[in-house]
């Protein structure tokens, strides 16, 4: 890339507002990612009798298997929010940016 | 039964993922999943020769010519994880353990979500084959490829041993062949696929593979389920009831201290992150679009199949669980209790059996035996990409040899592989190899992620930070699992491990990053200045794919 192209683009609004954006909407997910699965393996390691509740009164099923199976939901669930907006929103600024970058 | 159940809850359970140990027996000549294997051997080969009539250029090679689409690779990639070692080990874990079975598989999935909101894309905007192509974009080639290249390397061929040995126990147990012929069959086999097919072989052997093992593992859940009317609750009062404690419903003692806790999520967070084989499957789809999608697919797959092998090893406990039919007397009389035949890692397999009789057990054999297949053939792959691609093309011939030159270097590198990981997979056959995925693992979050990472995060990363830190990474992760209970007590038999913690990836982690830092802030020579110039060129293109590699037509 020349670098007359990479002033260029690092000044374009729409570049910065990609950038922004995606990398805050990135680093909320991880985060959240990380205290979903960082707080399910502290939760083990430091009272695990928590999730040995049962469920209800006099049943075998414990609050852990819910939580677990949401733990894999959770995972699941966040990548698809990401995809579906950078699929579309950003991807489609990053269209807007490149087709500038091309046409002057 | 002592023996396996030990290996079962030390470090084995942490990466049950990934590797199948302990003592086997060699069971009975089993037909009907010799013929269903011999099929789906023969498709495979017929894959190879339509792949390979189409793999003409290093990228149709590398990358079965970048045009794979999203779905395709994430099923590709969930293929990648879910190995025969993870079908059995997690089932078998679960079947042994209840609840902690569910843990360990959680720690497997939640790397994902990472790396598609922090690497996926930026990967495929800025790399070609490898991912040192990433790491090395504005660094000095010649170090950087090599630190990456052998970083690659030595975690792929820690990853095929364990596979092979794997594959050997499993087949002599599953098909009742002798395991030096087992071995020899999966390294040949594997050799004819990434040789002749290259990547768009590998690939589809992969998709096939884990179409296959979703289905089989999907009938089995189902069966299991419709015996109790599709309602938990029953089945697990009916486990609860067979194994007499209701321990199995709640967390164990396989996760006790939080160090421990965290230094296993770490290395399973962030080593997902740097495995070779996995970062080089975001080079195959055209674009960060698609990249997107597999990962979100993958996810999708490997989660679902957590969950199914969580119920198959609850329908272990009650239709396999003291079912005569599959109990192992001659064991039972010396250890007491209730060992099935063939040990615990059998656990799915007969309840294929139970479920769906002989037919089910030779389908899921054979499954299990392609997922191996499939499995190193993917390592193998990346293993010879890092020999031809990083470092004959980029660091002997400095970047000028040419496309075909560079494919052959591949190919031969992976003749070579497949030998050598029969040798190590003949030669590990009575080792205990348990910690070797585990520091396959610590290697690929301690070395080749902090790297890659902030290769593209961190502007003022220089060729000296991450050379040293990422070494450093590398040395701490490997001297600090040879002094852990995994080597120096259960390999050297000493009384004590010197460094108290099985998992070092929190000490090793940090080191690396650590060292980058600290090596690149005081790096003050002209070229390091020179490289943090070069970032913004390196991040807009990251970002907006402008310059990246396209897919090729066929």
């Amino acid at each position: 890339m020349k670098q007359e192209m990479v002033d260029r683009i690092k000044n374009d609004p729409d570049f910065l507002q990609l950038t922004r954006e995606r990398s805050k909407f990135a680093w909320t997910l991880t985060i959240v990612m990380l205290v979903i699965y960082f707080g399910f393996v502290l939760v083990i390691a430091f009272d695990p009798s928590i999730l040995g509740t049962p469920l209800s009164a006099g049943s075998v099923t414990t609050v852990g298997i819910p939580v677990g199976v949401g733990v894999i939901l959770s995972a699941f669930i966040l990548t698809g929010i990401y995809v579906r907006r950078a699929n579309t929103e950003f991807d489609e600024l990053t269209a807007k940016i490149k087709a500038k970058a091309k046409g002057e | 039964m002592k023996t396996l159940l030990l290996v079962l809850l030390t470090s084995f359970a942490a990466f049950a993922g990934e590797a199948l140990t302990g003592e086997v027996e060699k069971q009975a000549l089993n037909m009907s999943a010799i013929i269903m294997f011999l099929i789906f051997v023969g498709a495979t080969l017929g894959i190879t020769y339509w792949a390979a009539k189409r793999t003409k250029t290093a990228k149709d090679f590398y990358t079965a010519g970048g045009g794979i689409t999203g779905f395709q690779n994430g099923m590709a990639i969930a293929g990648d994880y879910m190995s025969a070692a993870s079908f059995l080990g997690i089932s078998a874990l679960v079947y042994a353990k209840g609840y902690d079975g569910l843990i360990y598989s959680i720690g497997f999935l939640v790397g994902w979500p990472i790396i598609l909101f922090m690497v996926a894309e930026q990967l495929r905007n800025l790399g070609k084959y490898t991912f040192a192509d990433v790491a090395s974009y504005r660094l000095r080639q010649t170090p950087i490829r090599t630190l990456a290249a052998f970083g690659s390397i030595l975690t792929v061929v820690l990853y095929l041993i364990a596979q092979m040995v794997g594959a050997g126990k499993l087949i002599q147990l599953l098909f009742g062949l002798d395991y030096e012929i087992a071995v020899i069959l999966v390294g040949v086999l594997m050799i004819l696929y990434v040789t002749f097919g290259g990547m768009l072989a590998t690939t589809w052997v992969q998709i096939i593979k884990a179409f296959l093992l979703l289905s089989g593992a999907t009938f089995m859940a189902i069966a299991v389920m419709a015996h109790y009317d599709f309602n938990f609750e029953t089945l697990f009062a009916t486990a609860v009831q067979m194994k007499e404690t209701t321990s199995i419903m709640a967390p164990g003692g396989l996760v006790s201290d939080p160090v421990s806790a965290i230094s296993l999520g770490i290395a399973l967070m962030f080593g997902t992150a740097g495995l070779p084989h996995i970062l080089m499957r975001f080079f195959t789809v055209s674009d960060a679009k698609e990249a997107r999608k597999s990962v979100f697919y993958a996810t999708g797959f490997i989660g679902y199949f957590y969950i199914l092998t969580f119920i198959i090893g609850f329908g272990a406990i009650v239709m396999v669980f003291q079912n005569p039919q599959y109990l192992d007397l001659a064991k039972q009389a010396v250890d007491g209790g209730s060992p099935i035949l063939g040990g615990d890692n059998m656990a799915a397999i007969h309840l294929s059996h139970a479920v769906g009789g002989d037919f089910f057990l030779g389908f899921i054999s054979a499954v299990a035996f392609a997922t191996i297949l499939a499995v190193v053939s993917g390592l193998t792959l990346a293993g010879a990409s890092a020999i031809s691609h990083d470092l004959y093309a980029s660091v002997i011939r400095k970047g000028k040899a040419d496309g075909m030159m560079e494919m052959k270097v591949s190919k031969v590198s992976t003749v070579i592989l497949g030998i050598v990981a029969i040798y190590l997979g003949i030669a590990f056959e009575d080792q205990n190899i348990a910690f070797m995925v585990g520091l396959a693992f610590a290697i690929a979050a301690s070395a080749n992620f902090p790297i890659l990472f902030l290769s593209m995060y961190w502007s003022k990363l220089t060729t000296r930070g991450a050379l040293l830190g990422g070494s450093l990474g590398l040395l701490t992760a490997a001297v600090l699992v040879v002094l852990g209970p995994t080597v120096w007590v259960d390999v050297l038999k000493n009384a004590e491990a010197i460094f108290p913690y099985k998992y070092p990836a929190l000490f090793s982690v940090s080191a690396a990053f650590i060292g980058i830092w600290f090596f690149s802030i005081t790096d003050k020579s002209d070229n390091a200045a020179k490289e943090k110039e070069a970032y913004e060129a390196q991040f807009i293109r990251s970002q907006t794919g402008i310059g990246a590699e396209g897919a090729v037509e066929h």
